[in-house]
């Protein structure tokens, strides 16, 4: 439990795979944790109240904004940024059918999708195209339209299926 | 601000005490976005989801207790209560999109206390009690007496609710939730419809409907219930549904839709709700009380 502080909070969690430990106020959303105090910048702030997606982490495996989690509430979890969805220099299938299929424009929504979207494909492997845009409902584009990212999303799907087979 | 994650609700209660200016949350997806909103940071916030009964789901005796600090996400997966209160499943599944879902708790959309609180019509319809911690110890509520008007609870300071009962329906019962939003998805309803009722054979035995986001507070509409009681669903029972319902509203007009479009509104998706669980029910196994 993290120790109450009128100023700084010690949080200890694993953050791509690394034990990380970082001192924050406690108002301190995650969202500013992760990118002031780590450097974890592909963490996006678009809205900042949970409309827009830019800021998707997996926590314990699931999906979240972290711009709705005050840091502290971190302490002892373990999250994934967009940071650590690449094996070593090898982009995730996802990244690589983003750029391959020009799925964005400006990039402030890839990091949010990419995680959102990986979430969906480690829950389900084939999803339709229903299925996707209901996964995807959280997270906004303003630039690429979601077609595209939708066809990037079913093709990473078939990768993925194919290299399990 | 300070942030607090007690473990027991006795820890949570002190905390409580130990700051007038203290404020407890457990997904913060209402209130992160108001304090973004220039609504006032409370001095300490105390964190609800460390505490183990905030956020069990249990099944024993006929009733079950729902953590009021369980991500809804949580609910909808659990096929046993999805099976057990589909309505009341659907109506929890609706709160915003799955980053939503896996931080949003019955307890803060209760406790938020806005009058468009998609699980709050579901919940009462449902008879759903609230269990309240307070320096006093413990108390139970009805969820219909929580909400008070827009923003505000019958909670005293320094109470908050540790868990939700619900008693397992009768058998030949269900429930359904319908909402009307401008989009598909992520969007505040314009209208809410919960209707939860038990038939007898052909016939409704009882039922219970409640609308939200037609009024300050989610209203019950004693005479589609009245009217749904010891009918088979008939034409004239449904237009008396509707006709009750729209009647039961005292709506706001906003851009989300003028007084006239929710009183219509409201009265078709009475209907519809009625026939949705009027449908379920009948397709129970009719020996289902278990
Ligand atoms: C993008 C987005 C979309 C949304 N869509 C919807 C929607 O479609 N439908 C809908 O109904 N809502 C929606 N909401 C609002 C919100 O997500 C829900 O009301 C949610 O259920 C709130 O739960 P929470 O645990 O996050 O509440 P919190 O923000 O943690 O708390 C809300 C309030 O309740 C109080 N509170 C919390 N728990 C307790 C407790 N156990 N006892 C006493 N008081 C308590 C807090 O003090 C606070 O005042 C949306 C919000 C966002 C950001
Ligand atoms: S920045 Fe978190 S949802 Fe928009
Ligand atoms: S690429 Fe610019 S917001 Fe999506």
């Amino acid at each position: 439990m993290p120790r109450t502080h009128a100023l700084r909070t010690q949080v200890q969690c694993t953050v791509n795979g690394d034990e990380v430990d970082f001192l924050c106020a406690d108002e301190t959303s995650l969202l500013n944790a992760l990118r002031d105090e780590l450097g974890l910048t592909g963490v996006k702030e678009g809205c900042g109240t949970g409309d827009c997606g830019a800021c998707t982490i997996l926590v314990d495996g699931k999906v979240n904004c972290a711009c709705l989690m005050f840091a502290p509430e971190a302490e002892g979890s373990s999250i994934l940024t967009v940071e650590g969805i690449a094996q070593g220099d090898e982009l995730h299938p996802l990244q690589q059918t983003f750029l391959e299929g020009a799925a964005l424009q400006c990039g402030v929504c890839t990091p949010g999708f990419l995680v959102a979207a990986k979430a969906l494909l480690d829950e389900n492997s084939d999803p339709t195209e229903t299925e996707i845009r209901y996964a995807l409902a959280g997270n906004l584009c303003r630039c690429t339209g979601y077609d595209k990212i939708i066809r990037a999303v079913q093709e990473a799907a078939v990768q993925l299926n194919g290299a399990s087979k | 601000m300070r942030y607090a994650a007690p473990t027991t609700t006795d820890e949570a209660l002190e905390l409580l005490r130990s700051d007038p200016d203290s404020q407890v949350f457990a997904g913060a997806t209402d209130l992160i976005p108001q304090i973004r909103a220039g609504r006032p940071e409370p001095s300490l916030l105390v964190d609800l989801k460390r505490i183990e009964r905030l956020v069990a789901v249990s099944h024993d005796n006929g009733t079950w207790t729902v953590g009021a600090a369980t991500p809804t996400s949580a609910l909808t997966a659990n096929a046993e209560f999805s099976s057990a209160f589909p309505g009341l499943s659907e109506a929890s599944g609706l709160i915003g999109s799955d980053q939503i879902q896996n931080r949003s708790s019955w307890g803060g959309n209760l406790c938020n206390a806005s009058p468009a609180a998609d699980s709050a019509p579901a919940l009462i319809v449902n008879d759903a009690r609230a269990v309240i911690a307070g320096a006093s110890g413990e108390r139970t509520a009805a969820a219909a007496d929580i909400v008070t008007g827009p923003g505000e609870t019958s909670l005293a300071a320094g109470e908050f609710i540790i868990e939700f009962l619900l008693d397992d329906p009768p058998a030949g019962s269900s429930d359904a939730y319908l909402r009307l939003i401008p989009r598909t998805e992520m969007d505040i309803a314009v209208v809410g419809a919960a209707v939860q009722l038990t038939l007898d054979g052909d016939r409704v035995a009882s039922a219970k409907v409640a609308l939200g986001a037609v009024a300050p507070t989610v209203v019950r509409v004693p005479g589609a219930e009245a009217a749904l009681a010891g009918s088979t669903l008939d034409d004239d029972t449904l237009a008396a549904v509707s006709a009750a319902a729209s009647d039961a509203c005292n709506p706001i007009d906003d851009k989300r839709g003028t007084i006239q479009y929710r009183r219509q509104v409201a009265g078709v998706l009475a209907r519809r709700a009625a026939q949705i669980a009027a449908q379920r029910a009948r397709s129970q196994p009719t020996q289902g009380n278990s």
